[in-house]
């Protein structure tokens, strides 16, 4: 059996980001496991730009991104395996992998970052109705197909849903010649980037139907046609606004789903609204010396923010190992956590602990659940109010964060913090 | 005469407000949160631009395609001619990261580059 | 080309049949019209071993049935096939439904099956935890059970295939013509001549018969859809839980599956006679088999929900709904295997003896082979094995180390098995029924393209030629450039 002081299991953004960074910290023996044949996880096929804005001040491919961390790696001596899927993490954090050339890998390890990332939800979730013909895929599939296969996978395509990979799929397409009649969105507002809508559909005069959504899908074999109709408030199909639209292609791009399977296997307890671990300020999760980070941990909108959530994953696990060198059991919970809640209008929290003993603020990220305009967002203990602030437009597709100063809580008096919305307010 | 935009400089997309006089030259930018969207909102009132990014054709590459990008963001009316120049262009294998592929692409002034080895 | 036998049809009955016949020295022929075998009733359908109490009493079905229940494992055991006798029980929500029950335990009990029982809500409780509070009672079926019925297609075709017989997809079968005591099928890959026919083209059987003059059968297209569940549902239903049946038949089932995941379906609507391809799922459709199942197990929701699908069965028009399995009364050497709806697949292994028998009578020229080959041997399952297992067959064959499908943990020697098999799979839909690669939560989300990939490689054509499933279902265009 290896032995290793840190196992990430991925090696993309997060991955890269969370080992760097433990690295950088001391700690000796790193390993990243990555599933597919190359480092750099989905931003291989990103290729358009916008990474890399805030972490290096650079509007980058996704690639560029990915590869500044790889040659970053290749400074180090940390150790890499592509093509290594991790199977299981069993109790006392022994690490079980495959891959081809060393087959059946078993690792023991002081500390895990999981880092294994997200996936696109498919139409069986949708409850779609019609044929099952080719041509219906999701958007980050047809990417591969593009962008690293070097195929079109259609001429005449409809988009369902407006995330991102789907508005930035719609440009990509276009620019290699097929014609994207729509892209529908299920909710009154788009979940995407408000830069994506104008770049990838306005620029194009790619419409956007809010509101709208494929209630059928038409065709034997290859996909011939959509029927799309407008929904109410309940999301429900309204009739007599059916509409059939000739297409080849359905793309869907109706949210991603962390791959939490791992974590779920490890009985790692997982929040049910961001589908991610609970954790703490350092992003262990609830089983001693396992980290998440990145979008197995919540879905990002930008990867600077996974590289910055991965940097916290990298220096607590980091801290655990060394500390645990020093004194028996390392760093663990003292029982005193404070619970960060979500509440009226923020949809969810993380990290969803904070460690009353922390040496650091805590930079809090949420998300909201509907659209709000000239709203505060309050942060709250008990009757104390530590933060407020006006925010001129919140939207569900766009995350938000706000920072916990280390001194409120070393001086909390109650154990929870609550993060909320006030809507009217004067201020 | 004002004009509403949102900045798509980064993902962020402030909401702006421009102010233009009769001439169509800008006066002023306001909600910006940073001078990369002062130029944006400039940029995009007088003459817009876009950052493209595709792929090109490689022969005897690990992959059939290598991703590239312009060097500098082009005037959005280019795109497609751009494409089209991109399109008839094959390159050969190894590619590095950062290598120019194609130099001052439709006169804008701007290079293609790859972004990624093949 | 000529036969001794040629069936038509590769669904689970023509499969089984084909494996049957294999047994005699003959030259054997199996047409499929599809891209691959099992592709009709076989690869959608409820996948239940009926323990045999709905048919009539006295029909051929009630007869096929229990017989076909009480062989399932061995011919599963024999075929390597996914197979699990958990039983099943009919819910009853009041005293009408307790009647119901009666009724059905005295037919299986005529019947001959074996072991059922009238149990009490209490007892039903502890057998099901999650039902609703209204269920009273039900009828407890020890025999019934759940299978895999395409892989048990493929694997008779397969097992078929190393006993000689041949195998032709893409052959539909558009005309027949008797002349001089042979058959001459056009099929899409040419004339084909047979001394025998087996008739066993699920919903279009009606139509081939009809091309040698045989106007006996009429079929009603019905339809019925379903939910497949993750995984992750599987601890709300231990057994099969049918709900009392009704005209239209045994009503919305919820049921484990082989593989782990959670069935619930079918609804039942029957289809113009021209729409024997419609296998649209519908919103009424998906919402009947939600609301039904909502009744039995409250807690069950389709918010992990993998799919939905539909299947067409074959219901015989009119009064006799029994199986018709007979030879023509129009051509002798032309046997009909018709009107095999639900319990079809329970009945498959039953329903492959009972031609073998039929056979025998009406072609005795025939001596049965001294060499049969009874057993398939098991394809890798990479993720069945232990650790110690799957390190030294790595070491044999380095890709059973690479995983390409992350759901259900498929590598990439699984995939190159299925395509390289006897009957091997041509297609991404092909590489999963084999593989279950592609099966699980993400629905080829990241594996597809990579099947693709590796289809290209194996096959040697470009991957564009790749389909989904067939003729006409191509994935991808041209090259970008």
């Amino acid at each position: 059996m290896m032995k290793y002081d840190l196992v990430v299991v991925g090696g993309g953004p997060a991955g890269m980001a969370a080992a760097l960074k433990a690295k950088e910290c001391g700690v000796k023996k790193i390993i990243i496991l990555e599933r597919s044949e190359t480092l750099g996880g989905i931003l291989e096929q990103c290729i358009h730009t916008g990474f890399g804005l805030h972490y290096f001040g650079q509007e980058l491919s996704g690639p560029e991104y990915a590869y500044r961390f790889i040659k970053e790696l290749e400074k180090t001596d940390i150790d890499v395996k592509v093509d290594t899927m991790v199977t299981e993490i069993q109790p006392g954090n022994v690490v079980i992998a495959t891959n081809n050339v060393d087959g059946m890998l078993r690792i023991n390890a002081t500390a895990i970052i999981l880092a294994m990332g997200c996936r696109e939800r498919p139409r069986g979730a949708l409850d779609m109705p019609g044929s099952r013909a080719s041509g219906i895929m999701t958007a980050g599939t047809a990417q591969k197909y593009v962008n690293i296969n070097g195929y079109m996978p259609g001429k005449k395509i409809v988009i369902l849903g407006s995330g991102d990979i789907g508005l930035i799929m719609a440009r990509r397409m276009t620019l290699e010649g097929a014609k994207v009649e729509m892209v529908c969105e299920l909710m009154p507002y788009s979940g995407g980037l408000t830069r994506n809508i104008v770049q990838c559909l306005d620029d194009l005069g790619i419409p956007l139907k809010l509101s709208c959504t494929v209630i059928k899908t038409h065709g034997i074999g290859r996909l011939e046609g959509v029927t799309v109709a407008n929904v109410d408030e309940n999301r429900r199909p309204i009739p007599g606004t059916e509409q059939f639209v000739e297409c080849d292609t359905l793309l869907l791009s109706v949210g991603l789903i962390p791959e939490n399977e791992l974590t779920r296997m490890a009985g790692i307890i997982i929040d049910p609204v961001t589908n991610g671990a609970i954790v703490d300020e350092y992003r262990q999760t609830s089983r001693s010396g396992v980290f998440a980070c990145g979008n197995v941990l919540q879905v990002h909108d930008l990867v600077d923010y996974v590289t910055e959530e991965s940097q916290i994953a990298g220096e607590g696990a980091a801290k655990y190992i060394l500390s645990k060198g020093k004194s028996k059991g390392g760093k663990s919970r003292n029982g005193k956590d404070i619970h960060v809640k979500a509440k009226d209008g923020v949809r969810y929290v993380v990290p969803q602990n904070i460690n009353r003993s922390t040496d650091r603020d805590v930079k809090v990220y949420f998300r909201v659940s509907d659209i709000y305009k000239d709203t505060y967002v309050v942060v709250t203990s008990g009757d104390k109010e530590l933060y407020r602030k006006k925010k001129r437009k919140l939207a569900p597709g766009e995350m938000e964060n706000v920072t916990v100063k280390l001194e409120d809580i070393a001086c909390l008096e109650s154990n929870e913090i609550t993060v909320k919305l006030e809507v009217g307010k004067n201020g | 005469m004002v004009k509403e935009l949102v900045c798509v400089a980064c993902p962020i997309g402030c909401m702006m407000s421009v102010e233009m006089n009769r001439k169509k030259e800008v006066v002023s930018v306001t909600g910006n949160t940073c001078k990369r969207g002062e130029q944006y909102a400039k940029d995009e009132c007088t003459n817009p631009v876009r950052m493209l990014t595709t792929t090109i054709k490689v022969n005897g590459g690990s992959l059939p395609v290598v991703p590239v990008k312009t060097s500098v963001p082009i005037p959005k009316g280019k795109m497609f001619e751009c494409m089209a120049e991109i399109n008839n262009q094959v390159v050969d294998a190894p590619i590095k990261t950062g290598e120019v592929l194609i130099c001052n692409i439709c006169d804008t002034g701007a290079d293609i580059v790859a972004t990624n080895e093949v | 080309m000529q036969y001794d036998v040629v069936v038509i049809g590769a669904g689970v009955v023509g499969a089984m049949i084909t494996r049957e016949l294999s047994k005699y020295n003959l030259n054997l022929m199996l047409v499929e019209k599809c891209s691959d075998v099992a592709m009709g009733a076989t690869k959608a359908n409820s996948a239940i071993v009926h323990a045999g109490f709905d048919a009539e009493v006295g029909s051929l079905k009630a007869k096929l049935n229990v017989q076909g229940a009480s062989l399932m494992a061995y011919y599963c055991n024999k075929l390597s096939v996914p197979y699990k006798n958990i039983g099943s029980l009919v819910v009853a929500y009041d005293w009408d439904d307790m009647q119901t029950l009666e009724v059905l335990f005295e037919r299986g009990f005529n019947n001959g099956v074996p072991n059922m029982e009238i149990i009490s809500q209490e007892r039903l409780r502890i057998m099901e935890p999650y039902i609703s509070e209204e269920a009273i009672g039900a009828l407890w079926a020890p025999t019934a059970g759940i299978v895999s019925p395409y892989e048990l297609a493929i694997a008779a075709v397969e097992n078929a295939i190393m006993n000689g017989a041949r195998v032709k997809r893409n052959s539909g079968v558009f005309d027949i013509e008797y002349k001089d005591g042979l058959f001459y099928l056009s099929t899409a890959s040419g004339v084909i001549k047979a001394k025998y026919v087996v008739n066993c083209a699920g919903i279009f059987s009606d139509k081939i018969a009809a091309m040698i003059g045989d106007t006996s059968i009429k079929l009603i297209p019905r339809k019925g859809e379903y939910y497949l569940l993750d995984k992750t549902e599987k601890k709300m239903v231990n057994h099969v839980l049918f709900q009392c049946p009704s005209p239209m038949g045994k009503g919305i089932l919820v049921s484990p599956t082989v593989h782990g995941n959670v069935l619930m379906g079918p609804t039942a609507l029957d289809l113009d006679f021209d729409s024997k391809l419609d296998l649209d799922t519908t919103i009424d459709g998906l919402d009947t088999v939600k609301k039904s199942v909502k009744g039995v197990i409250p807690q069950m929701t389709t918010r992990n929900a993998i799919t939905s699908f539909s299947g067409i069965r074959a219901h015989r028009a009119g009064e006799d709904s029994d199986f018709l399995i007979a030879p023509s009364e129009v051509n002798n050497h032309f046997v009909n295997v018709a009107g095999v709806e639900s319990p079809g697949l329970t009945a498959a292994p039953a329903i492959a003896r009972y031609v073998g028998k039929i056979f025998n009578e009406i072609a005795p020229e025939y001596e049965k082979k001294k060499d049969f080959k009874a057993t398939r041997p098991a394809p890798v399952r990479v993720n069945e094995l232990s650790l110690e297992e799957r390190a030294k067959l790595i070491k044999k064959d380095s890709r059973y180390g690479r995983i390409i499908c992350r759901c259900e943990g498929i590598t990439e020697g699984e995939i190159v098995d299925a395509i390289k098999a006897p009957c091997g799979a041509r297609d991404v839909d092909a590489v999963k029924r084999r593989t279950r690669s592609g099966m699980g939560r993400c629905q080829g989300g990241f594996c597809g393209s990579k099947v693709v990939e590796i289809l290209a490689r194996e096959l040697d054509i470009p991957m564009n030629k790749v389909t989904k499933y067939g003729n006409g279902s191509k994935i991808l265009f041209d090259k970008t450039k």
